[in-house]
């Protein structure tokens, strides 16, 4: 590039700075009524395509299901999105404004993306109700967390989303000897002490008793409205049980996306699932 | 916040107070009061030890704080002792002044005998107690403090990290054996004559710098407290169980690693800054690797992420180093092995576990005290 031209380019009035780019409004625009973009997005690992130009969009307050075999792309997607994982080509927006490839996974959370892991991880040694302080939305920067005292609003919010996933009998107990469906609710829990706008739920059934599904069904369609629901999961008659939109996932891109009757009668979705 | 809301429910910890401050006052009065001829009488080389042992068990409380807590295993937490002691040794050297062997009235002797005819510039200063005392904290933190910003930005954990930390110690050893280093090669500073007009002899001085170590113990303990049971941190016990989890949920882990790792460097190098005007001397030994893991141990004897299990175990360790190096020289390192071996295939939760277990097994012993449990 010449000198004249990258001078052009420095001046641009569109011209967004790294450097001022924490100076930029942060506040998330849902005006258009899409609260995450992905488009064109591509990532390979040592040559094996994970995702593979894979558009992909959630809408505000939705609750979505992302379904497909394994090795589709699902937990890579939300690598994506937390900024666990950098794409090699494409972009990922968080409200029509913010650039989420441009943030660190501290920075992502903070902004209100919360994700559940596919394995239940709760802090073991702290009690259910430790477990929701520390995930409390907050200034979460070093000395103000020293100095961090709850207060009575605090108290009430943890209160009110220990009712929320149902573990007030349990507020004292130590998470490591919670349930193996216990610990998956208290993880949800933490996800909405955060106060989230997003929330990525990743296999939240694996290995849960039928009680406990229909428990976390209701538990997820609550949350339907007031946050955007990203689940991700195997389990069919789960999938049928919550979602209105399902989005397949096939060799890292978006294969059909409907309701689940349109979804389970596309027969290239039925290749996918019975053909192999 | 005061002591009492730090301390409650470390019973531990309050019942090793009391007895660092019963030790604080009985000990003076045993050796200043009582006649030399009773039997009750402690000898200043008694007095001196003691003080030691509390500056060894203020280096294991740091090392607790780190590992215990944050999960971090620093093999290389005997370098931040050493940089605090070696700080206090240049201050006790040019108090020296001209009462050295070449009667140099600003050099030190290893600088005369190096034919040094000026102090180096890093020397400048080390005449005031100020400057000495605060760069025995400042050092030791800085260092701390770059190392960990590099090492937690990188995400440098587990294993990797305790080998980065055994090479940092090591490097430092091999430094300052070097004769053209500036602090007296293998040497080290020694000699040392008094400490703010003190003579380091007299057992007025000995007593003084025993209650410095028992008084910098106590705060070291009370501020370790606070860092624990401070929202900090239930976040540090929350990186050592989970700490992936802890960076989602929006905690920036390597800053917090970051702040309790340079804190904990700050406390060793006040340790380390007292341990040497008591033992006389400093030499670059201090930086051995095996030092850093002797003091690991220490704390696993003890019991990790308790605190005062760290100054049980420095205290009981190194009371035994001192009683079999002098009964049986040979056989300390054996009973050093055999001892950590024995804590960690029977008390995995150190002597402060054993409370806990023999609780726990006198219930289920008696069959009364089981049916009382649970009764209610």
């Amino acid at each position: 590039m010449k000198p004249v031209e990258q001078l052009r380019q420095s001046m641009r009035k569109d011209r967004q700075w790294s450097f001022m780019y924490s100076m930029l409004d942060l506040d998330l625009d849902v005006s258009q009524g899409v609260i995450l973009y992905l488009e064109d997005v591509s990532v390979s690992f040592d040559g094996f395509k994970a995702i593979n130009n894979l558009n992909f969009y959630v809408n505000a307050g939705e609750l979505r299901c992302v379904i497909g075999p394994n090795g589709a792309g699902k937990t890579t997607m939300m690598d994506i999105i937390t900024g666990k994982t950098r794409p090699d080509t494409g972009s990922a927006y968080f409200g029509r404004t913010i650039d989420l490839l441009r943030l660190s996974e501290p920075e992502i959370a903070a902004l209100g993306v919360g994700r559940k892991f596919q394995k239940p991880t709760v802090f073991e040694s702290h009690s259910v109700f430790e477990n929701l302080e520390l995930a409390m939305a907050g200034d979460k920067r070093v000395f103000p967390t020293l100095f961090a005292r709850l207060s009575g609003e605090q108290r009430d919010r943890i209160h009110e989303v220990l009712g929320i996933i149902g573990l007030q009998e349990q507020t004292q107990r130590e998470a490591g000897a919670l349930s193996h469906g216990q610990k998956q609710w208290l993880e949800i829990g933490m996800l909405l002490m955060q106060d989230p706008h997003l929330l990525l739920v990743d296999e939240p059934v694996a290995g849960m008793t039928h009680q406990e599904m229909d428990r976390t069904a209701e538990l997820l369609l609550s949350l339907e409205g007031k946050h955007s629901v990203v689940v991700v999961e195997h389990d069919m008659d789960f999938v049928r049980s919550i979602a209105k939109r399902v989005t397949v996932l096939h060799q890292g891109s978006v294969l059909a996306e409907g309701s689940m009757d349109e979804v389970q009668n596309d027969p290239r979705v039925v290749e996918v699932y019975l053909g192999e | 916040m005061g002591v009492a809301s730090v301390m409650r429910g470390d019973k531990g910890g309050q019942a090793m107070l009391a007895v660092l401050l019963v030790v604080a006052v009985v000990v003076p009065i045993l050796n200043l009061v009582v006649p030399e001829s009773s039997p009750w009488h402690v000898s200043t080389y008694t007095v001196t030890l003691l003080g030691k042992y509390l500056t060894y068990a203020l280096l294991a409380v740091a090392v607790d704080l780190v590992w215990g807590y944050l999960g971090i295993l620093s093999l290389g937490h005997a370098a931040f002792f050493g940089l605090g002691g070696y700080a206090m040794g240049m201050y006790l050297m040019r108090q020296i002044g001209d009462r050295g062997v070449y009667g140099h009235p600003v050099l030190p002797d290893f600088m005369v005998f190096l034919n040094w005819s000026e102090l180096p510039w890093f020397w400048q200063g080390f005449d005031l107690f100020w400057f000495a005392a605060l760069m025995a904290i400042l050092v030791p933190g800085t260092l701390a403090f770059v190392f960990g910003y590099l090492a937690f930005r990188s995400r440098v954990t587990g294993v990797y990290l305790s080998i980065m930390t055994q090479a940092l110690t090591y490097a430092l050893m091999l430094a300052f054996f070097r004769n053209e280093m500036g602090f007296g090669g293998n040497n080290g500073l020694t000699d040392f004559k008094d400490i703010l007009g003190f003579d380091l002899k007299s057992d007025a001085t000995r007593i003084g710098l025993f209650l410095a170590s028992a008084g910098a113990l106590a705060l070291g303990y009370l501020a370790c407290r606070w860092i624990v049971t401070s929202r900090l941190g239930r976040v540090a016990v929350a990186i050592r169980d989970a700490e992936a989890r802890t960076r989602f949920i929006g905690y920036r882990v390597d800053r917090v690693k970051l702040a309790i790792f340079t804190f904990s460097a700050m406390l060793a190098g006040v340790a380390g800054a007292l341990y040497v005007p008591q033992v006389g001397i400093i030499n670059p030994g201090e930086f051995s690797p095996l030092n850093s893991i002797e003091l690991v141990i220490w704390v696993a004897i003890g019991g990790r992420a308790t605190l005062y299990g760290a100054v049980i175990g420095a205290i009981l360790v190194n009371y035994g180093k001192t009683y079999f190096t002098g009964a049986f020289p040979e056989a300390w390192l054996f009973a050093l092995g055999a001892l950590f071996v024995i804590v960690t295939l029977f008390l995995p939760k150190g002597i402060a576990g054993l409370v806990g277990m023999i609780r726990t097994w006198r219930r289920s012993r008696s069959p009364a005290g089981s049916a009382a449990e649970a009764a209610p």
